[in-house]
C-alpha cells in the first residue's frame, strides 16, 4: 500500500488514500446530521422555497449575480495595481514585438554579463 | 517496432497528405480517416514511450544503414545524419501528446462536424500533431526549428479558421507575426552554433560547446524565443488572444505545443548548455524563477477580471506555465550544489515536469467543457451565460474537475504537482512558495466565479433547449477527466516511471551525448 | 583594409536586420511590418550563406570540381533553402491573413486593429 500510494516529497507525504478516507469519514458524519432533519414538511410550498429575507424569488434568473460584478471587492482594493497593468495589454502587434525585443535586450545582457 | 521514432512523425503527415483525397468521398469517410489515423499517431506514441521508459533512450538515424548506428563507420566519429534521440524527457512529452491530441480529435469529430472547410482544418491539426512529435523527440538542432516553424504555421491557420468577424484573424496573424520573428531568432542562433563548431547535433555541439562570446548570445537568442512561445510574462499577450478565438479543440492542441516549447528551454538550458554554464546556473535559474514568478501573479490577476471565458483560461495558462518555469528554475538554479541538489532541487525538478503532463490534462479539460457551452449556446460572455448546470450535466461535473484541478486541491492531479513545488521551493527561498500559494487561491477564486456564472442558478430562457453534447464530445472529455482523476489518486507510479526518469535525463547531461557519440 | 573585407556581408547582415526590425516596431501599416519581416528573412538568410563561405572557395560540387584548395559550406546552403521555403509559406499565409483583416476592419493600421484587449 505504501509503495504505490504514498507520494513523497523532500519533506513530507501525501496519501490520497487516506484523504479519501478523511472525506468520507466526514461524507458519513454530515449525512448522519442531515438525517436527523424532519421529513415532514410541505413540498413546493414556502417551506420549501430560499429564503431571501421574505422577498419574492425574482422570475426569470434576475437575482443572479454577472460574472462582471462578482469580485468587486478584491478589484476595487488592487486598483492601483490593475490601472498599470491593464493598459499595457494594448492589444496592438507591435507592441508585442516591442516587448519581445525588450526581454531580448535585456536576457543579451544577463547572458554576456554572466 | 524498430522505426517507431519516424512512424511517430511519418503517420500524422501521412493522414494530413491524404484527408484531402479521401475527404472527397464524403464526410462519413474523413471521419473515419481521422479516426483512424488519429488512434494510430497515439498508439505509436504510446507505444515508442513505453519503449523508452523501459528500455532506456531510443536512437533513430534517418538514412542510416542500422537504425541505432549514430556514428557512420567512415566519418571519423562524427554523427553526420538527422538522428531523432528519444530520452525519458521527450518520451513524457511524447505521452502527453499522443493522449491529448486523441482527445481532442475525438472531441472535433463532432464539435466541428457542421463547419466549412473540413478538409483544410484536419489537414492542419494533424499537421500541427506532427509538428509537436517531431519538436520534441529530435536531437538536431536545426531539424527543432522546422519543427517548430510547422507548428507555428499551422497553429496560425488554424487559430484563425473561424473568420468570426476577422477577430480570430487578427490573433492569428499576431501569433504568426511573433512566431516567426522568435524563430528567426532560433535561426540566427543555430547559424552562429554551426559557424563556430560546424555540428548541428545536439549532442555533438554540447560535445564542443565552449562559452565563448557568441555562445552566449546564441543562448539569449534561443532562450527568449521559446520562453515567449510558451508564454512567459511579459511576452504572454498573444497567448489570450490566439486561445480565446481558436476553435476550443484546437486550443487544447496549442497549450501543449507551448509546453513543446517549454521542452525545448529546458533541452537548450540543460542538455546543450549544461556544462559550460557552470558558474552561471544561480543566474540563468533565477532567470527562469523571475519569469516564473511574474508570469504566475500576472496571469491569474488578468484573469480574474475577464468576461470571455476562454480568454480567462488562456490567462490561466499562462498562469500555470509559472509554475512549471519556478520548478524548473529552482532545479536550474541549484544545479551545481550537490546538496541542495538531492535534498530539494530534484523534487522541485519534478514539480515542475510533473505539473506539465497535469497542465495538459486538466487545461485541455477545461477548454473542451468551454468549448461544449460555446456549441450548445453560442456565447462564451461569462455575462450573459447562467443556470446551464440543469441540463448539462454532464459538461458540469467535468468542469468541475478540471477546475478543481487546476486549482489545486486534492484529490486531483494539481494537488500533487503543485505540493511537490511548494515544499521544495519553500526550502530554497519561502517568499517564492508563499506568492505560489497565494496563486493557488486566485485560481481557485477565478474558476468559482466561472463556475457560478455558467452553471448555477435557475435556468434561463434563452438557454432552455441546450441540452447535453453529443457522446463523442463527451468521450474526449470523459478521457481527460479519468486521466485527471488517475493521476490524482495514483500520483506514485506516474512520478517513478515517467518524472523521475525525466528529472535524471535533464540533471545527468552527460546521457544525452553518450547516447549518441558513445562511452566517456 | 582588404584583409577585413571579411566582415562586408556580416555587415550587411546587421544594417539589413536593423532596417528590418525597425519596419516590423515602429511602423504603423500591416503591409509594412510585413516587409519588415521580410528585409529580417533576408537578414537572416544572407547570414547563414555568409558563414559558409571560405576565401576562395569553389561550388560544393565533386563533379569535375576544378583545382582548389577547399570548398565553401554545403550545409549552410541547405539550412538556408530550408529557410527561404518556410519564409516563403509564413508571408503568404500573413498577407492572405492582412487581406481578410482588410476587408472585415476596413483598415490595415495596426494601432486600430484591436479587438481583443485587456
Amino acid at each position: 500500500m505504501n509503495t504505490v500510494w504514498t507520494m513523497t516529497t523532500g519533506s513530507g507525504t501525501w496519501n490520497p488514500l487516506l484523504w479519501l478516507l478523511a472525506f468520507a469519514v466526514a461524507l458519513i458524519v454530515s449525512l448522519f446530521i442531515r438525517s436527523k432533519g424532519r421529513k415532514d414538511y410541505k413540498v413546493d410550498s414556502g417551506q420549501d422555497m430560499p429564503f431571501i429575507s421574505g422577498n419574492d424569488e425574482p422570475k426569470n434568473g434576475g437575482g443572479h449575480i454577472p460574472a462582471s460584478n462578482m469580485y468587486w471587492g478584491f478589484l476595487e482594493s488592487m486598483k492601483g495595481y490593475y490601472k498599470r497593468v491593464v493598459p499595457l495589454h494594448t492589444g496592438v502587434v507591435t507592441d508585442y514585438l516591442i516587448w519581445f525585443v525588450g526581454v531580448m535586450a535585456l536576457t543579451l545582457v544577463i547572458g554576456l554579463m554572466a | 517496432m524498430r522505426h517507431l521514432p519516424a512512424l511517430l512523425v511519418a503517420t500524422p503527415l501521412f493522414a494530413a497528405f491524404f484527408m484531402p483525397l479521401i475527404g472527397r468521398a464524403g464526410q462519413t469517410a474523413r471521419s473515419l480517416w481521422v479516426l483512424l489515423a488519429s488512434v494510430a499517431t497515439s498508439t505509436v506514441g504510446l507505444l515508442l514511450a513505453w519503449k523508452v521508459f523501459t528500455t532506456g533512450t531510443v536512437l533513430y538515424v534517418f538514412g542510416a544503414a542500422a537504425a541505432g548506428q549514430a556514428l557512420p563507420m567512415d566519418s571519423g566519429g562524427i554523427p553526420i545524419r538527422i538522428i531523432f534521440e528519444v530520452d525519458a524527457l521527450s518520451a513524457l512529452m511524447v505521452v502527453i501528446a499522443s493522449l491529448s491530441s486523441l482527445a481532442v480529435t475525438l472531441y472535433s469529430l463532432v464539435a466541428d462536424s457542421k463547419s466549412s472547410g473540413q478538409d483544410g482544418f484536419y489537414s492542419m491539426l494533424f499537421l500541427l500533431v506532427a509538428g509537436i512529435f517531431g519538436m520534441v523527440s529530435t536531437g538536431d538542432l536545426f531539424n527543432f526549428f522546422v519543427f517548430l516553424e510547422i507548428t507555428s504555421l499551422s497553429g496560425a491557420a488554424l487559430v484563425a479558421f473561424r473568420i468570426d468577424k476577422g477577430v480570430a484573424v487578427e490573433a492569428g496573424l499576431k501569433y504568426a507575426l511573433l512566431s516567426t520573428v522568435g524563430a528567426l531568432s532560433i535561426l540566427i542562433a543555430i547559424g552562429i552554433l554551426f559557424g563556430q563548431y560546424n555540428a548541428l547535433n545536439i549532442a555533438t555541439l554540447a560535445a564542443r560547446l565552449q562559452f565563448t562570446m557568441l555562445d552566449k548570445v546564441a543562448l539569449a537568442l534561443l532562450i527568449v524565443p521559446l520562453a515567449m512561445k510558451c508564454g512567459a510574462v511579459p511576452m504572454h499577450f498573444w497567448t489570450p488572444d490566439a486561445y480565446s478565438t481558436a476553435p476550443s479543440s484546437i486550443t487544447a492542441l496549442l497549450v501543449v505545443s507551448s509546453q513543446a516549447s517549454l521542452y525545448g528551454l529546458f533541452r537548450i538550458l540543460f542538455s546543450l548548455y549544461g556544462d559550460v554554464l557552470q558558474f552561471s546556473w544561480l543566474t540563468f535559474g533565477w532567470f527562469l524563477i523571475i519569469l516564473g514568478v511574474l508570469s504566475m501573479f500576472v496571469g491569474v490577476t488578468m484573469a480574474i477580471l475577464q468576461k470571455d471565458v476562454k480568454r480567462l483560461m488562456a490567462y490561466h495558462a499562462v498562469s500555470q506555465t509559472g509554475y512549471m518555469l519556478l520548478g524548473v528554475g529552482v532545479g536550474l538554479a541549484v544545479l551545481g550544489n550537490r546538496e541542495a541538489l538531492d535534498a530539494y532541487g530534484r523534487t522541485a525538478m519534478a514539480g515542475g515536469l510533473f505539473h506539465i503532463l497535469n497542465h495538459a490534462m486538466y487545461k485541455g479539460l477545461l477548454f473542451l467543457t468551454a468549448g461544449a457551452i460555446f456549441y450548445r449556446t453560442g456565447t462564451r460572455n461569462l455575462n450573459k451565460l447562467g443556470g446551464l448546470g440543469h441540463t448539462m450535466p454532464w459538461t458540469m461535473v467535468f468542469f468541475m474537475i478540471g477546475a478543481l484541478a487546476i486549482a489545486g486541491i486534492p484529490p486531483f492531479n494539481g494537488f500533487a504537482s503543485k505540493l511537490l513545488i511548494y515544499e521544495s521551493v519553500f526550502r530554497f527561498n519561502p517568499f517564492l512558495s508563499i506568492i505560489a500559494m497565494i496563486v493557488s487561491i486566485l485560481t481557485l477564486a477565478s474558476f468559482v466565479k466561472v463556475f457560478h456564472s455558467m452553471f448555477m442558478g435557475a435556468p434561463k430562457a434563452e438557454y432552455a433547449e441546450a441540452r447535453e453534447v453529443p457522446k463523442s464530445m463527451l468521450i474526449g472529455m470523459g478521457f481527460l477527466a479519468v486521466i485527471v482523476v488517475v493521476t490524482g489518486l495514483m500520483p506514485r507510479p506516474f512520478i517513478d516511471h515517467m518524472i523521475t526518469p525525466a528529472v535524471n535525463a535533464l540533471v545527468d547531461r552527460s546521457d544525452y551525448i553518450v547516447a549518441i557519440l558513445g562511452g566517456k | 583594409m582588404i584583409r577585413l573585407l571579411w566582415a562586408f556581408p556580416f555587415i550587411t547582415v546587421a544594417i539589413l536586420a536593423v532596417i528590418g526590425i525597425d519596419a516590423m516596431l515602429f511602423k504603423r501599416n500591416l503591409i509594412k511590418i510585413l516587409m519588415g519581416l521580410g528585409l529580417l528573412e533576408a537578414a537572416v538568410n544572407l547570414f547563414l550563406v555568409a558563414t559558409g563561405y571560405r576565401q576562395s572557395g569553389i561550388a560544393p560540387i565533386f563533379t569535375n570540381a576544378p583545382d582548389a584548395p577547399q570548398m565553401v559550406l554545403p550545409t549552410v546552403q541547405a539550412l538556408t533553402l530550408t529557410s527561404i521555403v518556410i519564409g516563403v509559406a509564413t508571408l503568404a499565409m500573413m498577407l492572405s491573413f492582412t487581406m481578410i483583416i482588410y476587408k472585415k476592419y476596413g483598415t490595415v493600421d495596426s494601432q486600430q486593429i484591436r479587438k481583443l484587449k485587456g
